[in-house]
């Protein structure tokens, strides 16, 4: 199955990714949106970092998820390659999220960047839960 | 299409429903989407007509309906799709009954644009524009992941956030006329650090002074064309004369304020019951303690920003001091103006013949006060506020002078740029890098990236023409054209 495809957008990128699961789809949309910025198969992860968030619908805390990630490689410069939900879950009014993201230093020798992703809107997003799968999908300001 | 005008020059699709009601002016009529409390304008050329996406149109009417705008949801001529507004978006709501958008301003808080003018000349810079190039590109890190040699303290960053480019100056990065000769001196007021969040300050904190990556950058030009001698001599621009333009904005900091407030007000507008056709366009009343929440970290991104250009102004001035071997008087890089062109401000307009306080949101549009308006600068007063034009790479940048007609037909408002026809993939798809920079080599004009597939992405290409954009403000009397200016060399962030 097709992890995640871009979608074309004049000023921005946009893309949907695919899961059986919303922890498959949201990990997928993780990977689409590093890929925005850099080829990340050439990249060896040594640092993970683990993420905790919740949200009030499926929508807001794929927005986060994404913010979040973006957040922890301007400050910490790490390039992030691989991700994994452990789990959504939700509990009581709010979903949750557990995650890893890995990745290796950000070294400007070798990171050759395309696009800066700024930021993740909530323009045209969605999360699609069908029998066959989960869709999601995201806008993201470049 | 009403009134028979012909399309001429149209080759794009039709779109339904949206009427041609002047030369340049289009509109989006009520009823083109459900609650709709005003109608759209789009202010387009033919040409420029042809080139607009329905999206962007849809985008124009989705404004329209948010609670207490006032008179129109408007589009500049370069108008494109965005998120939420589209790009070039103008809109105003009551400051009482009306909303604040985070999306009306965009992730790029007070992104903008500051011209600098010269004693030099073109020749003076021939044979040295490559090594200007170089040495500024070395004093202004630029591209992803670039850091910057200053790194401000919590207390300094509070102080950037309340007071902006004076704080710059008070720490010998420039001098008090920049203040004078920058839109608002370079300070929104009503900055309120303790909106900004612990994420945006460290975001913050390591990037004054960067130039960032997308669209921003800096370009060494000249002044190939006067149109307005009058506001020329006012801005102290004369033909052959050589200028530099710096194009970026709040970097993290302000993405991350952004962030941090549409989460918020997604939530809020369950609480306050407004209805939305894009969750983009989150927003609060605008009295709520959410929406001036997000108004005190927007200003406090603002005056980051404005302290970004400021500080990145003094190190290319001292790179001009270095390369060229001479002292400041004798250069005489004075700031011509700055504008913002991704913020939203408390101004007073006319609306239906009465005076009223209004946010303006200007997501991608500049404004164009005119002659007389007490905001424009006293040395610029008899002629109209600077309202400042960048070209996309290698394309001329313009100089305007705003006009009595913005009041009326945009609050005060004109373009920003040249506004994308193609996107960021599509660009990499149908140029490459090399290519590109080779081409514009060829037209004497050099550019420096961090790596040449950032070249492609930003080709002269996937921009509409400055030019065209340009003409149609002048001809609509919203800002008239004053001088043209022509690259000779870009740092491509």
């Amino acid at each position: 199955m097709k992890k995640y495809e871009y979608l074309e957008h004049t000023a921005d990128a946009r893309f949907k990714a695919f899961g059986a699961t919303a922890e498959e789809a949201f990990a997928n949309a993780a990977e689409a949106m590093f890929n925005v910025m850099i080829d990340t198969s050439g990249i060896n992860p040594q640092i993970t970092e683990y993420i905790e968030l919740q949200a009030p619908d499926l929508e807001n805390l794929l927005v986060d998820w994404l913010s979040e990630l973006l957040y922890l490689f301007e400050v910490n410069m790490v390039v992030f390659s691989s991700f994994e939900v452990f789990a959504i879950e939700k509990q009581g009014d709010e979903y949750l999220l557990s995650a890893k993201a890995e990745g290796e230093p950000l070294d400007l020798e070798k990171h050759i960047f395309d696009t800066e992703v700024k930021a993740v809107t909530y323009n045209d997003l969605g999360v699609q839960i069908t029998s066959q799968g989960v869709t999601v999908r995201i806008t993201v300001d470049t | 299409m009403k009134r028979g005008f012909d399309r001429m020059d149209t080759e794009g699709p039709e779109i339904e429903g949206i009427e041609r009601i002047d030369n340049d002016i289009w509109q989006v009529p009520l009823g083109y989407k459900p609650g709709m409390r005003v109608p759209g304008r789009i202010y387009l050329s033919d040409k420029l007509f042809s080139n607009l996406e329905k999206e962007a149109v849809d985008q124009v009417a989705n404004v329209a309906t948010l609670p207490g705008i006032q008179k129109f949801s408007m589009a500049m001529p370069d108008a494109h799709v965005g998120y939420g507004f589209p790009i070039g978006g103008v809109a105003a709501f009551d400051a009482e009954e009306g909303v604040i958008s985070p999306g009306g301003v965009g992730f790029d808080i007070n992104c903008g644009v500051r011209l600098i003018r010269s004693n030099l000349e073109k020749s003076d810079v021939d044979g040295k524009v490559n090594d200007l190039l170089d040495s500024l590109f070395k004093a202004v890190p630029s591209g992803v992941g670039s850091k910057s040699r200053i790194r401000a303290s919590e207390s300094e960053l509070e102080a950037i956030f309340i007071n902006g480019s004076r704080w710059a100056v008070e720490q010998g990065y420039g001098v008090e006329a920049d203040l004078t000769h920058c839109e608002g001196e370079g300070c929104i007021e009503g900055g309120d650090p303790a909106q900004v969040s612990a994420k945006a300050r460290k975001r913050g904190r390591p990037q004054l002074g960067t130039l960032g990556s997308g669209n921003h950058f800096l370009e060494l030009q000249y002044v190939d064309e006067i149109y307005d001698p009058v506001a020329a001599e006012a801005f102290n621009l004369k033909k052959g004369q050589l200028t530099f333009m710096i194009h970026c904005g709040s970097r993290g900091a302000g993405h991350q304020v952004c962030t941090d407030h549409l989460r918020n007000l997604t939530r809020a507008v369950e609480k306050y019951k407004i209805d939305l056709p894009d969750k983009q366009l989150a927003c609060a009343p605008a009295q709520s303690e959410e929406a001036q929440a997000y108004f005190g970290a927007m200003a406090s991104a603002a005056n980051y920003a404005w302290t970004n250009r400021q500080i990145i102004m003094h190190h290319c001035r001292e790179v001009f001091e270095q390369q060229m071997n001479m002292d400041a008087d004798e250069l005489g890089l004075d700031l011509v103006y700055d504008v913002a062109h991704n913020v939203a401000k408390l101004e007073e307009h006319d609306v239906n013949g009465g005076k009223k306080q209004v946010y303006v949101h200007r997501k991608g549009a500049t404004r164009a006060f005119p002659a007389g308006h007490p905001d424009v600068p006293q040395a610029y007063r008899d002629v109209g506020q600077p309202v400042l034009i960048p070209g996309s790479m290698g394309t001329p940048s313009y100089v305007l002078c705003g006009k009595q007609s913005a009041m009326d037909v945009s609050f005060g408002s004109a373009c920003h740029g040249a506004g994308r026809v193609m996107s960021r993939s599509g660009a990499k798809r149908t140029f490459r890098g090399e290519q590109i920079q080779k081409d514009l080599s060829g037209q004497g004009i050099s550019v420096r990236a961090a790596h040449p597939s950032v070249i492609a992405e930003e080709a002269p290409g996937v921009y509409k023409s400055s030019s065209e954009v340009v003409d149609v403000v002048d001809r609509l009397g919203i800002a008239g054209k004053v001088a043209k200016l022509m690259p000779l060399g870009v740092v491509k962030g």
